[in-house]
């Protein structure tokens, strides 16, 4: 029984990887940057949802001002700083490393340096009995809560006009502009959607793990350690690469304590030797 | 003519400046000259990726860290004495960098940056996590200097003792870059499909590249250790990779002067910083920002086209 509960658990810390990693690949796939202040939109994400939940006791408000204040962040970040170097790799990531510093500073400030728990919603807080076990129910809400919003993305990609300007973006973004789409609201669009990914998988993520200085660095981790498996770019990637990195974590975490990355870094190096653009990646 | 006789006075200058140190200062300013230059060698080991090859590590901390480790554990944990544990830290440092180097080589760009970025990380949770072995989160206070028949715990003789050594580095990495395989890398840096039309074994260049940065980065993570009498996971976090990268990018990527410069002052501003308010993380992420919006070429790059200004109206 322990090894289902351990697999569970392991679904569903990998569904929240997975909202990082979607936004992570799509933008890097879309603009070819690779954002290293998505762990600082998931780490305030969830902060502001803390003081939101805090504040009001709504969990649902949490997540949508959470999720807007750190969309609309990000659409400021992608609109007057990352488009000045357009597809200059160097300066676009060094600009997020700056940004990633100075949103761990500020929110340490802020919230303080001890980690934090974000209160479950009331509905959520009953188990579910599991053999000998009681398993807790917002665990099964977040596997249900990251089936769903993959579900919605991929539709969004496949049937809707807007899904393909953005494939066909990541395809070659100077013939999407020669075609007509207006790839530079595209590209702020997929940037503060990207991030309020994120922030959601920040509020999300709160009642189970906590808040803490350096959630934003640990997360970040995982997430680059997800779009190295499953290859930048690809939403399919980014869900069987975050499948695969929460389950291998959470066997670590429970088997070999001390050496908790060891199993999610010996796959990544094994799949890097044998397919250096990942699972899913393009060349 | 002039411009050569200029830099042979301003390098005679530099000399002297830095042969005065100990003496003009406050052995706490001598500290800090120390540690600005353990820095800059730390700056130059990670800009012979960066500014000669083209390669984007984040994770240049690990090699630091390694050979502070190393000298920690060897000289604490074994009681071994220096003679063994400082060339010890060294081959450590180089070995991971050995063992490292072709993961990371698989990927290029924004690849490279994550997968080095990544191994970094799982050094710093071994030392992290691991307490039993390396303290965790404590650390390892205690480190006894070396000694050479002489003593090195006075802030003045550690500092002669360091110059030497980042000074004899210096050369040699002078020596690297100025030869042909030198000019090999910055063949690779600006084309690689045209080095290998041309016969280079591109990913062999980027290895050794890659293993001598690590090697330096030993070197002056080993002097670290010394420096500090301490070595803890911080020698090997991404804040420490970060600062060793925007050292290389403020002072100007691609030059051995320019990451001395930037490491000479990022280490005054932390130092400065820290007296002051408890926000150097913040201060280092608008640095981050300042930079590269408006001197992407660093401070190098801003003398030069200023020059350029001057004498070509």
């Amino acid at each position: 029984m322990i090894w289902v509960i351990d697999t569970l658990n392991g679904i569903a810390f990998g569904m929240l990887l997975f909202l990082l990693a979607a936004g992570l690949s799509l933008i890097y796939g879309l603009m070819k940057i690779l954002n290293l202040t998505h762990g600082s939109f998931y780490l305030v994400g969830g902060y502001i949802g803390l003081t939101v939940m805090q504040r009001t006791g709504s969990f649902v408000l949490a997540l949508i001002v959470a999720a807007l204040a750190i969309g609309l962040i990000g659409a400021v970040i992608e609109r007057f700083f990352l488009r000045r170097f357009h597809l200059d790799e160097l300066p676009q990531t060094l600009l997020t490393f700056g940004f990633l510093f100075i949103f761990a500073d500020l929110s340490l400030w802020i919230w303080g340096g001890d980690p934090i728990m974000i209160t479950q919603p009331q509905i959520f807080a009953a188990s579910v009995p599991m053999g000998d076990y009681a398993y807790p129910l917002y665990r099964l809400f977040l596997i249900v809560v990251g089936l769903v919003i993959a579900g919605a993305l991929w539709w969004f990609q496949e049937h809707t006009r807007l899904g393909t300007m953005l494939r066909a973006g990541v395809d070659d973004a100077e013939i999407a502009r020669a075609l007509g789409i207006n790839v530079s609201l595209l590209f702020t669009l997929v940037f503060a959607a990207g991030a309020a990914l994120a922030a959601i998988g920040g509020v999300l993520a709160g009642p189970v793990l906590s808040l803490y200085p350096g959630a934003d660095f640990d997360t970040l981790i995982l997430a680059f350690v997800v779009v190295i498996v499953g290859g930048l770019g690809s939403l399919r990637g980014a869900l069987a690469g975050a499948l695969l990195v929460g389950l291998l974590d959470n066997f670590g975490k429970s088997f070999f304590p001390q050496f908790a990355l060891f199993t999610v870094f010996v796959p990544m190096a094994i799949i890097l030797v044998v397919r250096p653009t990942g699972l899913f990646g393009r060349r | 003519m002039t411009a050569r006789i200029g830099s042979l006075v301003a390098s005679v200058l530099v000399v002297a400046l830095l042969l005065a140190v100990p003496e003009a200062l406050r052995p706490y300013y001598v500290g800090l000259v120390t540690k600005m230059l353990i820095f800059a060698l730390f700056a130059m080991s990670l800009d012979l990726l960066l500014g000669y090859t083209g390669l984007a590590s984040l994770g240049h901390a690990a090699y630091f860290g390694v050979a502070s480790y190393t000298i920690a554990l060897l000289l604490l944990r074994a009681k071994l004495s220096s003679e063994i544990a400082f060339p010890a830290s060294l081959v450590a440092a180089t070995v991971t960098g050995a063992l490292f180097a072709p993961l990371a080589l698989r990927g290029r760009g924004s690849y490279f940056l994550m997968i080095t970025f990544a191994l970094a990380q799982v050094v710093w949770s071994i030392a992290f996590g691991w307490r039993t072995f390396t303290n965790g989160d404590d650390g390892m206070p205690g480190i006894p200097r070396p000694d050479f028949g002489w003593s090195l715990d006075n802030a003045q003789s550690f500092y002669y003792f360091v110059l030497v050594v980042v000074a004899v580095a210096t050369l040699l990495l002078v020596l690297i870059v100025k030869s042909p395989f030198g000019r090999a890398l910055r063949g690779i840096r600006e084309s690689e499909s045209r080095m290998q039309a041309l016969g280079y074994n591109v990913w062999l260049y980027q290895y050794v590249a890659f293993v001598l940065a690590a090697a330096f980065a030993g070197l002056a993570g080993a002097l670290y250790a010394y420096f500090n009498r301490f070595v803890g996971p911080e020698y090997l976090h991404v804040i420490q990779s970060a600062e060793a990268l925007i050292m290389v990018i403020l002072g100007g990527a691609g030059t051995l002067l320019g990451p001395a410069i930037g490491a000479a002052v990022i280490v005054f501003l932390e130092d400065y910083v820290s007296s002051m308010t408890q926000h150097w993380v913040l201060v280092l992420g608008v640095i981050y920002v300042v930079v590269t919006l408006f001197a992407p070429r660093g401070l190098i790059g801003l003398i030069v086209s200023y020059r350029q200004r001057r004498f070509e109206p």
